[in-house]
């Protein structure tokens, strides 16, 4: 039988341990943050550019150049454009697509271009074969740029001002 | 849907530093429940103890193979609730001579050993979107098995076990997960479509009829569990889950408000037509009446509950020293009130935060990942726990009507544990995929292209009519 006093001094110290352990993990969830924010990559925010005036030469703002139409430039669907509206459009084999490519290569729901600002995304829905880019495969939704190819199986589209 | 990005690191120590204070946190807590009646070191103890060490650890070097990027902080915050629930389910059994503590036991280390199966199986959470329409079939098999006569059987009032024979089951803890896919595929598929179609009234963009038809077997679906099966709880669940996961996918206000009309006619009804519910609001609002607290199957258990949390009161009892048994079902639905009466406000609070950081941790994954199956699963995983613990723990301290639900991971049963920890497994590996390096590289080092499963037939048979395939919606 333990005295009362160590008894008391258990019960305390189990709740100390128990805050303890959520001292730690919110300092481990805030080292997180703070990795997170060195390697953040994107435009840098105001406050950090009136801090560090050279972030902002780094920057130069991308040439406001609005695209209208959508084109496609190879593939079975060649010569097709597309005006574009302020709404995504679904890319794939599928008959609700907005452009149903006739492309053996593309998956049924294969990408999606959405606007988003005065921009426009690309993402890639789970394809099978992937989408392209440029040169560089699709991993999470990328701003395309007028004039850029978008590469769907066979077909080649872009986006034209 | 945004997406946060982490510096490439596994982050594996931190976690096993965070899992030597859990693990210290859960033993301690069995420790401390014995001290008093001098039994604290005997072999239920012992046997505990080790197991939960081990299979903890048998996770943790999992992760080190199969999921390096996995969230460091996710493991320790449920051991330490596991252990916390362990220890109290330890210490209600020596107070009622029950044997609970050695079920709770198996069943962890099952379920542990299914998360692992899944973590180690499965890698990758997209191949779940797969199984999208094959979960929804799966889900509504589970929310039948308890009716049906033979291995069904009802159980204090509500009928949703089913009989294995050597032990019961709870099916719908497990249709929690796979409507979560279900939901998850079928929005990350139809958001546009959702998004685009439907007028406009003021500020509000309404669905359209058939895209509304979703919500309403969501709605049918816990309409249907409460009324067969009484449920109330897993039917608050189920709508709650649905409801919010279509507000993450489109962001549109409208879904919420036609969610709380379609609950408020739901509710009004079902408290009108079904005695069961009518007696748990009564029991709710009407808890000290003498007459309502008398009846059977009144507020009894929720006012012994709360006379517990006053004993408690700032710092608690201290383990094994309250008397948390006075109160019905203390190791499962009240368990939050035994929690609460021995550790007091400061120990429960802290209960409290842990499943808040939990969540958060979930919701973290769901910003992490690249892919919106994984963002919708990941978050309408994480809204499952956080709805069932507001739930539980508001409806002990009489905030919200007490209702069925288990605490996850504290509460005595095997379903809820086997759900809850496949559920880590799955936020696990989709934050493996959040926080994992992304492949970058030039085009043309992959795979050659395949062309897909059944294009040739498809497309043989759409040349001929595909003439003009421009539309535009």
């Amino acid at each position: 039988m333990l005295s009362d006093l160590a008894v008391t001094a258990l019960r305390f110290g189990f709740l100390i341990l128990l805050w303890i352990l959520i001292i730690s993990i919110v300092s481990a969830m805030r080292r997180d943050l703070m990795i997170g924010q060195k390697t953040k990559t994107g435009a840098p925010s105001a406050r950090q550019v009136r801090k560090n005036p050279e972030l902002a030469a780094q920057q130069p703002s991308p040439p406001k150049v609005h695209a209208r139409r959508l084109a496609v430039v190879e593939g079975p669907l060649a010569g097709t454009t597309l005006d574009l509206a302020a709404s995504p459009i679904l890319l794939g084999r599928a008959q609700e697509a907005t452009l149903v490519l006739e492309d053996d290569y593309a998956s049924g729901r294969h990408a999606r271009l959405f606007p988003q600002g005065s921009r426009w995304f690309i993402e890639d829905l789970g394809s099978t074969n992937g989408t392209y880019l440029g040169d560089t495969q699709l991993t999470r939704a990328l701003p395309v740029e007028p004039g850029v190819p978008i590469r769907i199986g066979k077909t080649v589209i872009e986006l034209r001002p | 849907m945004s997406e946060l990005q982490t510096a490439p690191k596994s982050r594996r120590l931190t976690e096993l530093l965070l899992l030597v204070l859990a693990l210290a946190v859960g033993v301690g807590a069995n420790m401390l429940v014995g001290l008093d009646q001098d039994r604290a070191f005997d072999q239920d103890f012992f046997v505990q103890g080790l197991t939960l060490v081990g299979l903890v650890l048998a996770v943790h070097i999992v992760l080190r193979l199969r999921a390096k990027y996995a969230d460091p902080i996710i493991l320790p915050i449920v051991t330490a609730l596991n252990g916390i629930g362990l220890a109290m389910i330890h210490r209600l059994d020596i107070a009622t001579g029950d044997t609970a503590a050695a079920r709770q036991l198996m069943w962890t280390g099952l379920a542990i050993g299914a998360m692992v199966a899944v973590i180690w199986l499965l890698r990758d959470h997209r191949v779940l979107r797969r199984f999208t329409y094959i979960s929804l079939i799966i889900s509504a098999v589970l929310l039948m098995l308890p009716l049906l006569p033979g291995i069904g059987m009802e159980l204090n009032g509500a009928r949703i076990w089913i009989n294995l024979g050597f032990a019961t089951f709870q099916p719908g803890e497990i249709a929690k997960i796979t409507l979560a896919i279900f939901f998850a595929g079928y929005l990350s598929t139809n958001r546009d479509l959702i998004l685009l179609a439907g007028k406009k009234v003021g500020p509000l963009q309404l669905p359209r009829w058939r895209d509304l038809g979703p919500m309403v077997v969501a709605w049918l679906v816990s309409i249907g569990v409460l009324i067969f099966q009484r449920d109330l709880g897993s039917s608050i669940l189920f709508f709650g889950l649905f409801m919010a996961m279509i507000y993450v996918a489109t962001s549109r206000i409208s879904w919420i408000l036609i969610g709380l009309l379609m609950i408020a006619f739901g509710g009004f009804v079902a408290f009108q037509l079904f005695p069961h519910v009518t007696a748990r609001i009564d029991s709710w609002i009407n808890a000290f009446d003498p007459e309502v607290y008398n009846r059977i199957g009144g507020s009894h258990q929720i006012v012994q509950g709360l006379f517990g949390l006053a004993s408690g009161g700032l710092t608690g009892t201290g383990l094994g020293q309250g008397r948390p048994d006075i109160v019905t079902f203390a190791n499962s639905d009240m368990i939050i009130a035994a929690l609460g009466e021995e550790l007091g406000l400061i120990g429960l609070s802290a209960i409290v935060l842990l499943y808040v950081l939990l969540v958060t941790r979930g919701v973290r994954a769901a910003l992490g990942t690249r892919d919106s199956f994984g963002k919708l699963l990941a978050t309408g995983l994480s809204f499952t726990l956080a709805l069932q613990c507001f739930v539980v723990i508001g409806g002990v301290t009489r905030l919200i009507p007490l209702t069925g639900l288990t605490t996850p991971f504290l509460a005595a049963g095997g379903s809820s544990l086997l759900a809850n920890w496949l559920i880590i497994g799955l936020l696990l590996l989709i934050s493996d995929a959040a926080r994992r390096p992304a492949p970058s590289g030039p085009a043309g080092t992959g795979h050659p292209p395949r062309p897909e499963r059944g294009a040739k037939r498809q497309g043989a048979e759409n040349r001929t009519q595909r003439t003009t395939e421009v539309k535009q919606p």
